[in-house]
């Protein structure tokens, strides 16, 4: 049985060779070199290390991409899963809402950007004349808080359908004999949610919070095109000064000794969350 | 209940203001664009969308786009599908830790995975191709189709299979003929997001392509000429670029809900 198992596993496995496996390797590899592009490379053990973590503008960068995972997490999770809680359950209306949170995911991710940089450009945009209104002088390019604002709405603009829609997908196994049995109990709406619905959601928000664990991390391309990183460093992701290092013509070492760096704190990050999500719950019998 | 239909509608506002920004910009010519806020365009033009579909590069990269997206999502439905079945079914060494590995890869930082991917790519010889783009794709597709659909798998009873096999169906048969139909709405969720994320990826699809298959993302960027963007095409772009995964969307409305939710965790 066991065999058949890896048996089974073979197609996906050499998939994961091919996009994940190799280049990790060669990542790490990077790492401990030196290696300006053209230049013979030369081993340095883990002095990119070294190097990487007395960089203040890395570590600046990590404290700043721990706060944004952080804060979205904080909006897309809960608001997600309100949005899955209060859509209707068939229909003609269930249809429009679908398709309608599939607008902002099916965006690719630089138009996304060049969206929200129309959007909120400081002469013509339509959130400057919104803020005007009351006063506020919104200046995205100017202001550390503007800016700041304006990549954590657009993030919760983007991905809370795609929480949304997960969740949704999960509250409908849940059967009505479930919602009855609570109802005759006695149960409060609160109580409901608490003891039936959350519990039956486990497996969809661990995927929801992984993903987007994970994804939030890897934002790139929406940033780099409305803020560009700034004003200063307010909104420099590690991805966008990793690769800044990696692609720029300097030393490959260190962007690749970055990257790594960058990969154990996500690993360890989901890894917490995903050893919580599996054990949360456990004790009261009420799973499954 | 009111309070739910009104914070739903209140969202839905607000997931499609910047939408409606992109239609109405992509409806304006230049000079409007530029020069005024306006709500609804006071020049309406298709010139935008026009230009797109005359221009020989831009239809080339939409097909391009195409072409690597469905490869993407034969490869990884058919390598996931037996995985999944493995991990919903049986339990093996080290399977709770591969389940997790494999999920890791997906947060791979695409970012700083473009040199090597291009390296390993150029090496074997596939560099520029579609096949190439749809293969790094993998990185973070596979993973998450393999999640969804163990999800799905494991909501069927095992007694299913084993009934089958006293019946006197061997594998094959009752895959396809009991499994398979099971299974399809979760084929259809886990085909529609590796859609999602494989179209809209930028970073791998851009380093491993150069002239002959650029995609579309990139010919996006790529159209920043030396006046600046031209605004209206790129929008016009933006909105023909929404549409195919909409339609996809709405084809699988009934399987997202029959919904996913037993399963290892």
């Amino acid at each position: 049985m066991r065999n058949r198992a890896w048996l089974f596993l073979i197609p996906a496995l050499f998939l994961v060779s091919l996009s994940a496996f190799i280049p990790l390797m060669t990542v790490i590899n990077y790492s401990l070199h030196v290696l300006f592009p053209g230049s013979i490379p030369q081993f340095v053990g883990f002095e990119n290390y070294v190097d990487v973590l007395h960089d203040p503008t890395f570590m600046g960068t990590i404290k700043t991409q721990c706060w944004f995972t952080f804060q979205v997490l904080l909006f897309e999770i809960p608001l997600g899963l309100g949005i899955a809680l209060a859509m209707p359950k068939k229909g003609r209306w269930l249809t429009f809402t679908l398709v309608i949170l599939g607008f902002p995911l099916l965006i690719p991710y630089n138009v996304i950007g060049i969206v929200w940089r129309v959007f909120t450009r400081a002469d013509l945009g339509v959130i400057p004349a919104f803020f005007a209104r009351f006063g506020y002088s919104y200046r995205p390019v100017e202001h550390a808080v503007d800016a700041w604002w304006t990549v954590v709405v657009m993030d919760i603009w983007h991905w809370v359908p795609l929480v949304a829609l997960l969740c949704f997908a999960g509250l409908q196994t849940i059967p009505d004999a479930f919602y009855q049995a609570a109802k005759i109990d006695g149960a409060s709406t609160w109580a409901t949610f608490r003891r039936v619905t959350l519990p039956k959601l486990r497996y969809v928000l661990t995927i929801a919070l992984l993903l987007r664990t994970m994804d939030s991390f890897n934002i790139y391309s929406e940033p780099y095109i409305v803020t560009g990183g700034g004003p200063g460093t307010t909104t420099l992701f590690m991805s966008l000064y990793t690769s800044s290092q990696a692609v720029g013509g300097f030393d490959m070492g260190i962007g690749a000794a970055m990257s790594v760096v960058y990969l154990f704190i996500i690993l360890i990050l989901c890894y917490t969350l995903y050893t919580f999500m599996v054990n949360v719950g456990r004790g009261g019998g009420t799973t499954r | 209940m009111n309070k739910k239909k009104i914070g739903l509608i209140l969202f839905i506002f607000f997931l499609l203001v910047p939408v409606y920004w992109m239609v109405n910009t992509s409806f304006k010519d230049n000079t409007e664009i530029l020069s005024k806020r306006t709500w609804l365009p006071e020049t309406f033009t298709f010139r935008n969308y026009v230009h797109i579909f005359t221009t020989q590069g831009w239809r080339d990269s939409f097909i391009n786009s195409f072409t690597y997206v469905a490869i993407n999502v034969i490869l990884v439905i058919v390598a996931a599908v037996p995985a999944a079945y493995a991990f919903s079914r049986w339990r093996f060494r080290g399977d709770k830790h591969l389940f997790f590995w494999l999920f890791t890869n997906r947060m791979a930082p695409g970012a700083t995975f473009m040199i090597p991917m291009f390296q390993l790519y150029s090496n074997i010889g596939l560099f520029d191709t579609t096949l190439a783009v749809a293969l790094a794709h993998c990185l973070f597709n596979l993973p998450l189709a393999i999640w969804i659909l163990e999800g799905f798998m494991s909501g069927i009873p095992k007694e299913l299979d084993e009934t089958a096999f006293i019946d006197g169906y061997n594998f094959s048969s009752f895959f396809r003929k009991i499994f398979f139909p099971l299974i399809k709405p979760g084929i259809g969720v886990a085909a529609f997001f590796c859609f999602l994320f494989s179209w809209t990826e930028l970073l791998l699809a851009k380093i491993l392509t150069g002239i002959a298959n650029k995609p579309i993302v990139v010919t996006l960027t790529a159209s920043l000429g030396a006046e600046g963007w031209d605004w209206g095409v790129l929008t016009a772009a933006g909105v023909l670029t929404m549409l195919p995964g909409v339609a996809l969307l709405y084809f699988i409305r009934n399987y997202i809900t029959k919904g996913f939710s037993m399963g290892r965790v």
